[in-house]
């Protein structure tokens, strides 16, 4: 191959090369510009070395097969690539930002910081797995968050697409990733998991919490296997603030199974962001490891380890929904609120998997500032919460999938919209009230929300 | 430049008329058919006429077994195939036989090789029915990329210098990189008689700069097809078969 050298000044394909930013090992990145190209831009060039690591330059053409295929704010915007005959590389977005890095470097970091972080890369990992694609190397240094506060997942080298061939399949016989956060599936060779990505999340946030790694930074195979039988310290031990929630939060996603994790990152973005609403376990409270003979257990169970088949990317995503119940109960619980009731549990019963959110809107007007409390000083809105409880006891019992939330708004409308936006909700189920003159006159929630809602709705009506 | 690769056609006049048009929509430059223009369906006449009539314009076709089976009889094929390959031979003149008979087995363009069966012995029909298969295939050519049929169910296998080969169920009509750092082969599907599950028609869609194939599927009037199979007095299985995809 008759390669091109890249060099400052040169220019490649119309691309202005600038300065070096990162020579390693895998490759070199360097600032390029080109006109009419909003930038900043990146050149990501491989190596080829005689006796260097073939996978590096495999990695390099699985970035190059997805990245151009993936869109949105959670990833670098895909430029142009370069023909791989000739000179292999790829334009990218220079995403700016706060390498995620950098919290891990400072850690611990302020608990309620973690889960703010936490919850946008899980929404990020939600929108990459949308988009069919399983990281398989997510640590800090791949995750930047951007001055708008979205999080940009980086480095497709050792990912999954489902509609593309795996050219990393039978690549090696050692573990792809990176030793302190690889997920235990990958270490036995399985690459079509989403919830792997969960895992390694939940060892950046272990890691954000107490500063250390729950498993080491092990670099061979066997080094790698002990997560299999050896349940990490749990964080409450080493930081005495960190609350129970969050460390269920953590534990679960660090399970060994990956039906036991959260099913989705849209759900545990949702976890992170209501604190409240997690249902706290032994695995929350605990501050001491699992005692030798259940390690003992587990390490004679992990040795007849099987590579299981597991269904494609999407599948997971599509059937971990959150369906999201938007009630309206200015009225008491009347037949529409009723109806609504039957229509969300039957989302729920369509899948095991599916998280019910229970929501309801407690207007607001903006001149009523004082009257938040009745005479006898309880506030509305807790005496809404009881209400919303109350309506869903039906179909919810103690149903730890369900959860509550009232939202204070002077739109209802608008206050929906935004929650299944930053929810990620999936699927809405909605009431629509009878149609009247002064209805049409000041447009119906329902309407508004069928517009606009970033997910399918379910309009409910009441039988007349 | 856009090809776009039909194998296993078998006689089948809707299916292939579908995977034409659609192609033509697709804006496909080129046609190569990979083998097996007639066999099992009711219009070979037409079928040998539209291939032959497009090699004329710049398309190229190989010989498939059931077309070698035109003119010199096996004892290879099972009993409908054997019954159908006889009902064909009643219906074809001897210019379509003519054209048939004079098919190459394999043809080479650059980096890739076009055969019926497969690249070891092209000649004697063996199946790629597996990731084994396809290693031997490629190990017994130079060329970087093989596109065949025969074996009427799409698969794509590749290989890395040095690693066995691995295999990649294609989705339908979603395009796939063939990167230049490995080999590949293409098993394409059938137009006339899936047998992947799917009913739909299978053509593949290759794109030469930068390499990148797209196995195309094509919803069709299986019922009209099988109508005819059996209107023409031929075995029942062949009718049914193809609204089963199987």
């Amino acid at each position: 191959m008759a390669l091109i050298r890249v060099a400052e000044g040169a220019t490649i394909d119309g691309f202005t090369v600038g300065k070096r930013l990162h020579q390693g090992g895998m490759g070199s990145l360097w600032s390029v510009s080109k006109d009419g190209e909003p930038g900043p831009l990146l050149m990501k060039c491989p190596v080829f070395n005689e006796g260097d690591d073939v996978s590096a330059i495999v990695g390099f053409e699985v970035e190059q097969s997805i990245l151009p295929r993936l869109s949105g704010p959670h990833v670098p915007r895909f430029v142009a690539q370069g023909d791989f005959s000739r000179l292999p590389y790829i334009v990218m977005e220079h995403v700016q930002g706060r390498s995620l890095a950098e919290w891990s470097g400072t850690a611990p970091v302020p608990c309620e910081e973690v889960a703010y972080l936490g919850a946008l890369v899980a929404r990020a990992l939600q929108e990459l797995h949308r988009q069919k694609v399983v990281h398989l190397d997510l640590k800090p240094a791949n995750v930047i968050v951007r001055n708008t506060g979205q999080a940009a997942l980086l480095d497709f080298g050792l990912s999954r697409h489902e509609e593309l061939p795996d050219l990393l399949a039978e690549e090696s016989d050692v573990p792809m990733g990176t030793g302190a956060y690889i997920s235990p599936e990958q270490i036995v060779s399985d690459r079509n998991e989403p919830r792997s990505d969960i895992y390694s999340l939940g060892v950046i946030l272990y890691e954000l919490v107490t500063g250390k790694l729950p498993f080491g930074s092990p670099q061979r195979r066997s080094g790698m296997l002990k997560r299999f039988w050896r349940d990490p310290v749990p964080p409450r031990r080493l930081r005495k603030d960190c609350p129970e929630w969050l460390q269920e939060i953590i534990l679960r996603c660090l399970e060994i199974e990956p039906e036991d994790r959260y099913a989705s990152g849209s759900q545990l973005a949702f976890a992170l962001q209501h604190p409240d609403q997690v249902a706290i376990t032994a695995r929350g409270r605990r501050l001491e490891q699992d005692g030798v003979v259940t390690t003992f257990r587990r390490w004679a169970r992990s040795q007849t380890l099987q590579k299981k088949l597991r269904p494609p990317v999407t599948q997971h995503v599509s059937s971990a929904p959150i369906v999201m119940a938007a009630v309206d109960l200015s009225h008491g619980v009347d037949t529409l609120a009723e109806t609504l009731r039957v229509h969300a549990r039957r989302a729920l019963d369509a899948d095991p998997s599916a998280r019910l959110a229970c929501v309801t809107v407690l207007k607001t007007s903006l001149m009523s500032i004082d009257q938040d409390t009745d005479a006898r000083g309880n506030s509305t809105y807790v005496q809404r919460l009881v209400e919303l409880k109350d309506w869903a006891r039906p179909v919810a019992g103690d149903d730890d999938r369900v959860s509550y939330h009232v939202l204070e708004a002077v739109d209802p409308a608008a206050a929906l919209i935004e929650y299944a936006h930053h929810n990620q909700v999936d699927h809405m189920v909605v009431g629509a009230r009878a149609s009247s003159a002064l209805r049409r006159y000041l447009g119906s929630v329902s309407a508004k929300v069928v517009a606009e809602a970033p997910c399918t709705v379910t309009v409910v009506r009441a039988h007349a | 430049m856009r090809i776009a690769l039909f194998a296993d056609i078998h006689g089948n006049r809707e299916a292939f008329e579908a995977c034409l048009a659609d192609a033509r929509r697709r804006g496909a430059e080129r046609q190569g058919f990979l083998g097996d223009i007639v066999g099992y369906g009711a219009d070979p006449a037409w079928c040998v006429d539209t291939v032959s009539r497009a090699c004329e314009h710049g398309a190229f076709a190989l010989l498939g077994n059931h077309d070698a089976a035109v003119g010199t009889p096996t004892e290879s094929m099972n009993a409908a195939a054997t019954r159908a390959i006889e009902w064909t031979r009643g219906q074809l003149d001897t210019a379509q036989a003519a054209f048939l008979a004079g098919l190459p087995l394999e043809r080479v363009e650059g980096d890739a090789l076009f055969v019926h069966a497969n690249g070891w012995a092209p000649k004697d029909w063996g199946y790629v029915r597996s990731a084994v298969d396809a290693e031997r295939s490629l190990r017994s050519t130079t060329q970087r990329m093989t596109f065949c049929g025969h074996t009427h169910v799409p698969v794509l296998y590749h290989m890395a210098p040095l690693r066995p080969p691995a295999e990649h169920v294609p989705v339908p009509n979603r395009n796939i990189p063939l990167s230049l750092s490995r080999r590949w082969l293409a098993v394409l599907g059938s137009v006339g008689q899936p047998r992947d599950g799917n009913p739909a028609a299978c053509y593949g869609l290759l794109e030469t700069s930068p390499w990148d194939l797209t196995f195309v599927r094509v919803p069709y009037d299986t019922a009209a097809a099988a109508e005819k199979i059996r209107k023409a007095g031929l075995p029942e299985s062949l009718a049914t078969r193809l609204q089963r995809g199987l």
